[in-house]
């Protein structure tokens, strides 16, 4: 164990360390993407199919048949009859520990069954109707809207105001900068907890109670934010700056048309970590957004699975198109979420 | 599209500041640039700060500052009535005390847990692995999930007839229900949050194993010296300064714990898991009767809590360099 958690370098020979060390990461993988498979393929799985006991790996359900006379399909049982002769038969009704049965071939002939005599014929089947239900049931179309324009205009102005205010802490010499600087960074310390009741009275002096500004406004001053731009700012070469201003651009055209392109991977990496932010906020939505046309995903899903009676099928793939977007983020900018997390040491 | 909407923002805002650069000059342009993030911060941070202090030292029902009457210390004082601090049981805001300790028992916990998992997992990254970049990712995605996607991904798990309770019946053991029993409530909460969390903490400690130089590894190789002194004189050593920001922004992060918990349990069953946080939030903005005086003076606790672990820790992380370089 010592050797394992010590060593750095590997040998050429595969040894035990190796074999620990394979087996960490394969327990990681299954630990960590274990339960959102879990997760994405009990999504496509039917209402019914959900309350099994124990459940079963793959999206399966009954096989239903049409039946003459009957208005809805009917599933489909593996039926032991008394003589020992196995038969297909679908349920009509069932009452008590008997089924009505019948060959869906010939729905006429009603044949009676104990239920522990048959058996469910299952198929794979995906339940999409779990996704393509969800914009008719859930206005699920109101809240991913409300989440993708807090996300999107939030970040838009995070990038701006953000990138001024390094603009002007990492461009100019001015009396009192590093004081502003200090100040900025300082309300790191102050986590959004604290001031959660002072805050929501000011959003709702502002008139911003269950508007999508009052989640937008607070949140876009990012410490964060303008420390990762002006860190990447200072590398700039000042001659720049000499330059422009030797040919009289404006101070603004200097920000707007020299600085802020090329301070484009530190403002990529930021969008990245906002976009992230502000999809997954929850509690300050919360106690901003209380009518629920005004929800956001997280909190519609907060308000499904508090419900009485929890329609998972539903609840599930509202889940799963909520981590959709950062999963797929993820997948394409893995290598500048995490270098930029290592070199910032912040989320 | 995206040019042409930049470049007319771009030059929508130049007028103005192209007209305050011409009539007073260089001096007032850095703090135009800033004025856009420092009013945000003074009227969404600074200003809400104060209002906080105010809150906690008034009553009743008003949200209005000027409508509440002001009280003094009595909401402190009710906070802090308690015959025995360590028996909510005997308080007058024993669910209160039940957050704190809770918020002590679980915050210990976590912190431990999870910065020894985070390190045997960034030990284990920096080995010469195929694929490391994969598996950093691995360890790495939950990070990136919302607190409530990540409940409900273990709500799922762990409900009566779910995963887990199947495997157990599978192997033949009986099914437990984890999220209505106090102390398997409180085991799944600090569970969870390790595993939504782990992630972070291990790419900052790998970031640190990886700036350690190498030649220290092949000297210490040179002298025969056995893994564990080479682990125990070196990688320790050299990892301290990362160990100690992991273990003070964990700490910080686990005395706020909220959205996952408020999601997974709901504070229950009972209050066997609510943290002060929650406290804050019910009292504020849950009961029929918003104690909005109670809740600011539970975040001025919350507050002081968080200053005196930043104090603490950097305390800690001083005598260290104090000791290293004596």
């Amino acid at each position: 164990m010592l050797d394992f958690l010590t060593r750095t370098r590997g040998r050429r020979r595969l040894d035990w360390t190796d074999w620990l060390t394979f087996g960490y990461l394969a327990f990681g993988l299954v630990l960590m993407f274990g339960p959102v498979l879990w997760l994405v393929l009990s999504s496509f799985k039917t209402e019914g199919a959900l309350t099994e006991f124990p459940p079963s790996l793959l999206p399966t359900g009954p096989r239903l048949v049409a039946v003459a006379g009957e208005d809805k399909p009917k599933p489909l049982y593996r039926v032991t009859m008394p003589d020992g002769t196995v038969r297909e038969l679908a349920e009509l009704s069932r009452i008590g520990l008997m089924a009505n049965m019948a060959d869906p071939a010939k729905p006429e002939e009603i044949v009676r069954v104990p239920v522990d005599k048959r058996e469910p014929v299952r198929e794979f089947g995906l339940a999409t109707e779990n996704y393509t239900d969800l914009g008719g049931k859930f206005e699920f179309g109101t809240y991913l809207w409300n989440s993708v324009f807090i996300t999107v205009i939030a970040t838009l102005i995070t990038l701006l105001f953000n990138s001024m205010a390094a603009f002007a802490l990492s461009k100019y010499r001015f009396s009192g900068s590093k004081v502003v600087f200090l100040l900025i960074l300082s309300t790191l310390m102050v986590p959004p907890t604290i001031v959660l009741v002072p805050n929501f009275l000011v959003v709702s002096e502002l008139g911003l109670l269950n508007s999508l500004w009052g989640v937008i406004w607070p949140a876009v001053a990012t410490p964060t934010g303008v420390f990762l731009l002006r860190q990447y700012m200072l590398t700039l070469p000042d001659e720049l700056l000499e330059a422009a201003r030797m040919d009289h651009a404006s101070e603004w055209r200097i920000y707007w048309r020299i600085v802020l392109p090329l301070t484009a991977p530190a403002l990529a990496v930021l969008a990245i970590f906002s976009v992230m932010w502000r999809w997954n906020d929850f509690l300050w939505p919360l106690v901003v957004l209380s009518r629920s046309e005004k929800f956001t995903l997280q909190l519609a899903l907060n308000a499904f699975q508090g419900d009485l009676v929890t329609q998972w099928n539903y609840l599930l793939a509202m889940t799963v198109l909520t981590l959709l977007p950062i999963t797929v983020v993820f997948a394409f900018l893995q290598k500048y979420i995490t270098q930029g997390i290592a070199s910032a040491g912040v989320k | 599209m995206l040019k042409q909407f930049a470049a007319a923002l771009g030059s929508g805002i130049e007028a103005p500041f192209r007209w305050v650069q011409s009539a007073f000059g260089m001096r007032p342009m850095p703090w135009l640039f800033l004025f856009p993030n420092l009013l945000i911060l003074g009227v969404f941070t600074f200003l809400p700060l104060a209002i906080n202090f105010y809150y906690a030292f008034t009553g009743g029902v008003q949200l209005y500052p000027s409508q509440r009457p002001f009280t003094g210390m009595e909401n402190l004082a009710t906070l802090f009535d308690c015959t025995n601090h360590f028996v909510p049981a005997t308080c007058r805001k024993d669910l209160f005390w039940r957050a704190i300790w809770n918020t002590a028992q679980f915050s210990v916990l976590q912190v431990t847990l999870m910065v020894a998992m985070s390190l045997i997992t960034a030990l284990v990254l920096n080995r010469k692995i195929i694929g490391r970049g994969f598996w950093r990712g691995v360890f790495f995605y939950p990070v990136l999930l919302s607190p409530v996607v990540v409940a409900l991904i273990w709500k799922w798990i762990l409900q009566r007839e779910g995963l887990l309770n199947a495997v157990l019946v599978s192997v033949g053991g009986s099914g437990v229900e984890w999220l209505t029993s106090a102390s398997w409530a409180m085991f799944w909460v600090i569970f969870v949050s390790i595993w939504a969390h782990m992630g972070f903490y291990t790419l900052i400690l790998l970031a640190g194993l990886q700036a350690i130089p190498r030649d220290l590894y092949e000297a210490a190789q040179m002298d025969h010296a056995s893994p564990w002194r080479t682990f125990s004189r070196i990688t320790l050593p050299m990892l301290m300064p990362n160990l100690l920001v992991v273990c003070v922004l964990a700490l910080i992060r686990a005395v706020q714990i909220f959205d996952e918990v408020f999601v997974l349990t709901g504070g229950g069953p009972g209050s066997a898991t609510t943290f002060i946080v929650q406290f804050i939030y019910q009292t504020g903005f849950m009961e029929q009767i918003r104690l909005y005086g109670m809740a600011a003076a539970g975040s001025l606790v919350l507050a002081a809590v968080l200053i005196a672990l930043t104090l603490v820790q950097l305390r800690v992380a001083a005598g260290r360099r104090g000791a290293g370089n004596a």
